[in-house]
């Protein structure tokens, strides 16, 4: 079954790995990535980050990410867990966690959807430094990370 | 009337971040709307330049200059993303 969350509270990417494979034998491999807040972007020690985003938009454009990943790959399962609000070093930002018999489309897939997550799903990160707060600019290696994956009606 | 919403580093720099508008004269698609927004002037014009990557959603869908703009509608602006 896919999911995808938007959620303030942190959360369990082991939990919630169970529980993208429970009860589904067919799955023979899962892929996950977690993406975790650093103490220290462009050379300046981070204190906390406060994320934003669309409600309602980042739910709708996480769900066609991962209706992308489905038409693209045979895969058993997709979760995207987001947080948003305040959080500190070392904790965990994003989970994608990508279900599928052989592990060569989970890997891929998971991959995918985080490029594109990148690019695409309606969050900003605000830091707090030592110097005061600042938006995090946008990347251009996620723009580079984006385009691997091929050509796609988009602005 | 349409309901635009900012966000981000743009919602800061504008001061606003969400407002109903009648639909002005000659708007009918996104660079329109974003053109006679700027025509406000001030932190406006310069939040808004064409120079600036801002992005736009039309009913909370990714959209292009091009994409039509009608009555009813929500419109949201705002920075590149940067979540993940």
């Amino acid at each position: 079954m896919d999911e995808v969350r938007v959620q303030q509270e942190p959360f369990d990417a082991a939990a919630e790995i169970a529980a993208l494979r429970a009860g589904n034998p067919r799955i023979g491999a899962v892929v996950s990535f977690l993406g975790l807040m650093r103490d220290l972007n462009e050379g300046e020690p981070v204190a906390t980050m406060t994320l934003e985003h669309y409600p309602g938009m980042t739910e709708r454009s996480l769900e066609a990410i991962v209706a992308e990943a489905r038409a693209r790959w045979d895969l058993e399962g997709v979760r995207v867990v987001h947080r948003v609000g305040t959080l500190r070093p070392e904790e965990p930002i994003v989970l994608v966690a990508v279900a599928s018999r052989h592990r060569g489309e989970a890997f891929r897939a998971c991959e995918f959807v985080i490029d594109w997550l990148k690019t695409r799903a309606p969050f900003w990160k605000k830091e707090t430094t030592a110097t005061g707060d600042r938006w995090v600019a946008h990347r251009a290696a996620d723009a580079e990370a984006e385009a691997r994956w091929g050509i796609d009606p988009r602005p | 009337m349409i309901r635009l919403r900012y966000f981000a580093s743009l919602r800061e720099r504008l001061g606003v971040d969400e407002e109903s508008l009648a639909l002005p004269p000659g708007v009918a698609d996104v660079a329109t709307l974003r053109s006679a927004l700027r025509e406000r002037g001030g932190a406006w014009a310069e939040a808004l330049a064409e120079t600036r990557p801002v992005l736009c959603a039309v009913n909370q869908a990714m959209a292009r200059p091009g994409d039509a703009v009608a009555d009813g509608d929500e419109v949201a602006f705002f920075p590149p993303v940067t979540g993940g």
